[in-house]
């Protein structure tokens, strides 16, 4: 025990040398990670329209950003995407691992269709359930419309429509989900047999079995996987971009992407831009924080890891 | 197979119910998009009982006119846009293999001091997101005269892809040290270890990490829209778009011929390397554990 520990407190080999293998890393790191970073804090300082020189103009930008109607609205459709569609993802997911980890007959089978849309290209994915959605000749609607017409309801105009294009952008990136069944899968499967069979001889059954027995044993999974959905959710571009061009009006208008028009079409105003960079940041990394510090109790961590 | 024909269970019976119903959902826009790829524009439209192309006999004609309508669309040239994404793909594929593999030995093998705190910065970094950077990644690779070349796209993976570097070095971990052990008394350095021990036996893990590279760099939107601005750059994901939007009303059959030309090789990798895919995938969720 004792000697296991020295061995494993030893260092073998100098830092020098263990830099030297890193070094790739290092010099990537601070040439398109540190550099832009730094650039990007200067020229949210600056006033910058890329073709001339960034001029110094202190918080200007950020003041602006305060009063910039469009940047409260691309805020508010972010915010509200994301505490929609991240629990909606992860309810999904973890539903669809369970039931895949029944292993009824042609589960593998299943498995892999659901897992095949997360690697389609996203434009090309895009392009897909352009044609699915088309209002007139999709083919949801194609199947809704005799239902619908039943009771005497008109099918939605999904990308047309201010109230459905939302829930459209959510069901195609919900086709993407496949990522974060195959991690609960995996995390299901680690939930020992032995507990899950003395909570059953406890009374403990079904859904509250879940609740009260599973859920805690993979909460760590859980945790880790809702922080990347919250990441991933807060930057929400490829599918608004090409399906809906942010509209109807503004209803699927989402920060990146005025970030990005900003930064590349409005002027540009690259500094503007930058500005709107570090305080979705800032947001991201103080969400991140908080589900940590409010999960801190409620997830279970294994021997104490 | 345990004991499923023995005991007859109706909530059984509704799960797999409630399985096929997802199986088919997820299943359905790609066979949508095969099937209207197959059609000629006139049966695309109509009710849903319009499934097939119609007669089944003059499918293969369909499907020739179709995707040759594409691949010699005057204005957006597909062949090309292949070539341009193989190009960044097969260059990004390979730097991510070798950088990360490098730096990953370094993390797992070379004992060092401050190695777990520059581990930690490194996991660190893959939470940053990309639009935070891409403005000023513009302004730089403008600065160093990138812009209307590949670099962008493929330089930045010859140094290191975090993810890559962290499922690597898990492999690396789990090899024993007594093979370093013997290494060394052989008289081999860390060079040598890392190139004729550790090398050989992690091609499994080097497999599934060009694999997710891959996927990642076939299917990337934004970094091709930052920064490609010349129209004979594109890569297929872009032209995709481009196809789609430059007349409004591109035929549904041929837009779903382009976008299953796209999808088709991303399919290729699935279907070859299914089981180890599934796994790198699995394991993106188990960072820390």
């Amino acid at each position: 025990m004792s000697e296991q520990t020295f061995k494993h407190k030893r260092h073998e080999d100098s830092v020098a040398t263990g830099l030297m293998w890193i070094s790739p890393w290092l010099v990537g790191f601070a040439v398109f990670l540190i550099v832009p970073l730094s650039l990007s804090l200067y020229y949210s300082l600056s006033d910058y329209p890329i073709l001339e020189k960034p001029v110094f103009i202190g918080l200007a930008n950020y003041e602006r950003l305060f009063s910039d109607p469009t940047f409260w609205i691309v805020l508010k459709n972010t915010l509200v995407f994301s505490v929609v569609f991240v629990p909606l993802s992860t309810v999904v997911a973890l539903g669809l691992a369970a039931l895949l980890n029944k292993e009824l007959v042609g589960w593998k089978f299943a498995r892999a269709i659901i897992v095949l849309p997360t690697l389609v290209p996203a434009a090309a994915a895009a392009m897909a359930w352009l044609w699915i959605l088309n209002t007139d000749v999709g083919l949801l609607n194609r199947m809704l419309s005799p239902v619908l017409s039943v009771f005497n309801l008109g099918a939605p105009a999904w990308l047309q429509s201010k109230m459905w294009a939302v829930p459209a952008i959510m069901i195609v990136s919900l086709w993407q989900i496949g990522q974060s069944v195959l991690i609960y899968q995996a995390a299901l499967r680690e939930v020992p047999e032995s507990l899950l069979e003395a909570a059953e001889l406890d009374g403990l059954t079904g859904a509250r079995r879940f609740w009260h027995v599973t859920l805690p044993m993979i909460s760590p999974v859980v945790l880790f996987n809702v922080v990347i959905g919250i990441i991933g959710a807060m930057q929400v571009f490829v599918f608004p971009f090409i399906m809906t061009n942010g509209g109807p009006g503004t209803a699927t208008y989402y920060y990146s992407m005025y970030l990005y028009d900003n930064a590349f079409l409005f002027g540009p105003q690259m500094g503007y831009a930058c500005a709107m960079a570090w305080v979705q940041m800032m947001l991201v990394g103080a969400m991140t924080w908080m589900l940590f510090k409010i999960s801190r109790k409620k997830v279970y961590y294994r021997g104490g890891a | 197979m345990r004991n499923q024909s023995s005991t007859f269970k109706p909530a059984r019976v509704a799960s797999w119910l409630l399985l096929v119903a997802f199986t088919v959902a997820f299943a359905l826009p790609l066979v949508w998009m095969v099937l209207t790829s197959m059609k000629p524009a006139n049966q695309t439209v109509g009710g849903v009982t319009n499934v097939l192309p119609t007669p089944i006999a003059a499918v293969p004609q369909y499907v020739t006119e179709n995707y040759t309508r594409v691949f010699t669309d005057p204005v957006v040239d597909f062949p090309l846009y292949l070539r341009n994404t193989l190009v960044v793909t097969l260059l990004s594929v390979a730097g991510t293999i070798v950088s990360s593999a490098i730096v990953a030995y370094g993390f797992a093998r070379v004992q060092w001091r401050g190695r777990n705190v520059a581990f930690g910065v490194m996991l660190a970094t893959m939470m940053i997101p990309f639009p935070v950077v891409m403005g000023p990644l513009y302004v730089l690779f403008k600065e160093l005269g990138w812009i209307g070349t590949f670099k962008p796209l493929w330089v930045p993976a010859w140094f290191g892809h975090a993810f890559s570097v962290f499922l690597l070095r898990q492999f690396f971990m789990g090899i024993p040290r007594e093979l370093n052990d013997a290494a060394k008394i052989d008289g081999c350095n860390h060079l040598q270890t890392f190139l004729r021990v550790i090398l050989p036996i992690s091609k499994p893990a080097l497999t599934v990490v060009g694999l997710l590279q891959f996927v990642f760099v076939w299917n990337d939107f934004l970094g091709p829209l930052i920064f490609l601005t010349d129209r004979d750059q594109y890569t297929l994901a872009l032209g995709l778009q481009l196809y789609q939007s430059q007349t409004g009303n591109t035929p549904w059959n041929l837009l779903m011929a382009a976008t299953t030309i796209v999808i088709v090789p991303v399919v290729i990798v699935f279907l070859i390397a299914q089981k180890a895919l599934i796994e790198g995938i699995a394991t993106q969720g188990m960072k820390e554990a």
